[in-house]
Parts: C-alpha cells; structure tokens; sequence
C-alpha cells in the first residue's frame, strides 16, 4: 500500500466524502443507544443520586478534547517533517471540534460542580489545565486565521500545535500529581474501573459516538479546506463540472 | 551519520518537544507547593501551610464530628487525614455531598485557638460511582467482616 496515494487531495477528496456518511450515521446510532443506556438503564448513583449523569457527556468530551489536541500535533508534526499538504490540512481541520469539546468539558463540569462540591469553578490544577487547552485551540486556530499565506499559517499553528501538547499529559496526571478538588480517574488501562457496569458502558458508547462525530466533522471541513486551496487544479475543475 | 532531511527534521522536532517538556516539568516541580489545592491536618502541624493567610485544609469529614449550632446556619465539623485532626466553624450553605466521612475541602483561616474558621466549603468527590444497593451490600460485607475480626 502506497500512503502518498491516500496523502495526495485529489485521492482523499472523493475518499472522505465516501467515508462521512458512514462515520456520520455510526455517531448517531451510538450516541441515542449510548443516552438511552445513560439516562433510562444506567443505575442512580449512591452518593449523587441523579446528577451524577452529566458524566455521559462529561468524561467523553473530556477524553476526546485532550485526544483530539494529540492528533492535531501528530499531524502538525508530520507535516513539518515530511511537508505533507493533508497533514496540515487534518490539523486545521481537527481544531474547531476539538475546541467544542474542550467547551462542553469545562461547561459540563461547572454546571456538575455546583451542586455536587458547592463551587461552578475552583483553581485546582486539572480545571486550570483544561482551561489553558482550551486557549491553545483558541490561540491555534486564532494564529491560522491570522497569516495571510497559507503555507506559514500552517507552520506557525503547527509549531503552537506542537509546543502546547506538553499540557495534555499535565491535565491527564494532574489529579494524580497534585492533591486537586476534581477526583481521580474511575477509568484507567492499569486497573479496574470503580465504577458500576452499565454506567460504565454508556459512558465507553458516548466516547466512541464522539470518536465517530469527531471523524465525520473533521473529514468533511478537511475536504472543504482541500476544496478552497486545490481550487486552481485539474481535478477541482473536473470534480466541481461533473457535479450538476 | 547521514540523515535525511526529513528525518533530521522529525528528529528537530521530537527533541524541541522534549526538551521543553523537561522545561516545563523543572517549573512544575518547583512550583509544586503552589501548586496543591489544600493541605493535610497533618501538613498544617507540621507547618507546611501558609498559616498567615488564608488557605485550604482538605480530608475526610471525621465520624460524629458535625454539630449544628442553634442558629440553623453554623456547622462545626472536624477535617480529618485518619493521623491529625482538625476542628472547623462554618457560617453557610453545604454542598449536597458534604457528609460524615466523606472528602471535604475548606477554605479559611487558623485562629489563634486551633480553630479552623471557614468561608467556603466545598465536598471533595471521589472516583467511585455505583448504584445505592451496591453501596450497602460493601458496607454490610465491611461490617460482617469486621465482626468476624472481633
């Protein structure tokens, strides 16, 4: 298999308008099985009784706003190092959605936090942490729009891209780090998550509906962005003509 | 050692991330006091708190220790780490989490006396979530086990 076959836009353009429907469909599907399990199957909570739903879109946005900022410097990375047209054009692609998440994070955690701690917001590390990534993808994508040449917008957003990853292992371990007001995480790859089953599987269903939402959106504004900067090429024209 | 260009680009690349992580893990480390949200009843005898000032104490609400005034507002508690203990007086309203032994985060200012004057509590979550049966059915296997230890 060829990957420069799949990086050049003339092949990734017909490609991902193939593939956003499927992933786009797939996003629905979970996210109603996943709120059906969250709001009507899933357990109340013995400490928290019903508030404690929020964390169905909480944890998943959560995951998904640090995640979605690690693509972003891979592609930023890949694309300084190799000068990969797409791979630039993955990383503005991925910005917006990452910056929503990183949105619904913080705003779900206020809402949450009120009752349950008697605080919308405290300055504890991981809440600070997640605020400054939130301004990363702000200052990111702040950064692109403000050069003029493409070409050295990438580069400069890339290289802000690429410094600011160091703060998502800091959001990660904070709690672990630090004595925090935020707890720690129920759900990690060394040990058993403390958390009752079924809660536990609308919350992995909502994370993998935001997987799929996340591909689905970022496909589709990449082949936008492909659109608006191969407008001078062949295919373009011939793309945009055989269209009625 | 030949490298080629782009190679030697990525390999730029992955040294500057590292070498500002290990930055910004020096700045972390000595910023590390201020960094903690609250310290421990343990940490404040041993004087690692900024007593002069106001700053947060953060435990488990000890067993029996809440007593409500007449007034219907004051609640005097003690904060606990299960090796010191300390007393506190708050004049407000509770979050729905705050409990006998359960986590609790205050914040305020150490008098004179040893007392612990807050003005603002806030309950301290922890990362456990399970249905309310579930809950009694470990408290009730802890307590026959703790018979059994009798």
């Amino acid at each position: 298999m060829n990957l420069y076959h799949y990086a050049s836009p003339s092949t990734f353009y017909p490609l991902a308008g193939k593939l956003i429907p499927w992933f786009a469909a797939l996003a629905f599907i979970l996210t109603v099985v996943g709120l059906y399990i969250g709001f009507f199957v899933a357990p109340t909570d013995f400490q928290q009784g019903e508030g404690y739903r929020i964390i169905f879109i909480h944890v998943p946005a959560a995951w998904m706003s640090m995640f979605i900022y690690v693509v972003m410097a891979f592609w930023s990375a890949i694309g300084l190092a190799w000068n990969t047209r797409l791979s630039f054009v993955m990383a503005r692609a991925l910005a917006p959605t990452g910056a929503m998440f990183t949105f619904v994070a913080l705003w779900t955690g206020a809402l949450w936090g009120k009752p349950m701690w008697g605080a919308w917001w405290v300055w504890d590390a991981r809440l600070t942490s997640e605020l400054i990534l939130l301004f990363l993808y702000v200052g990111v994508m702040a950064l692109q729009a403000a050069i003029d040449d493409p070409r050295r917008a990438d580069r400069a957003g890339a290289l802000l891209n690429l410094v600011g990853v160091i703060n998502v292992p800091i959001i990660y371990f904070s709690v672990t780090w630090w004595n925090t007001l935020h707890q720690g995480s129920s759900v990690s790859l060394t040990r058993a998550p403390s958390m009752a089953q079924t809660m536990l599987w609308g919350m992995l269903i909502m994370a993998l509906a935001a997987w799929m939402y996340t591909i689905a959106v970022a496909l589709s504004r990449a082949r936008t962005l492909v659109l608006e900067r191969e407008r001078q090429t062949e295919w373009v024209r011939a793309q945009l003509e055989g269209q009625p | 050692m030949a490298m080629k260009p782009r190679h030697r680009k990525l390999a730029l690349i992955v040294l500057v991330v590292a070498t500002l992580g290990v930055a910004v893990a020096l700045v972390l480390n000595a910023f590390n006091s201020n960094l903690v949200f609250f310290f421990s009843p343990t940490q404040v005898a041993n004087g690692e708190a900024p007593t002069s000032r106001a700053f947060r104490i953060g435990g488990l609400v000890e067993e029996g220790s809440i007593r409500r005034e007449a007034d219907g507002l004051t609640t005097r508690f003690a904060v606990t780490d299960t090796a010191k203990t300390m007393p506190v007086i708050y004049t407000g309203i509770l979050p729905d989490l705050f409990k006998e032994g359960k986590g609790v985060v205050a914040e305020g200012r150490l008098g004179a006396d040893g007392l612990f004057a807050a003005t603002q509590v806030l309950a301290k979550h922890d990362e456990n979530y399970m249905p309310p049966e579930a809950a009694s059915a470990i408290e009730q296997a802890q307590k026959a086990q703790q018979t059994v230890a009798e």
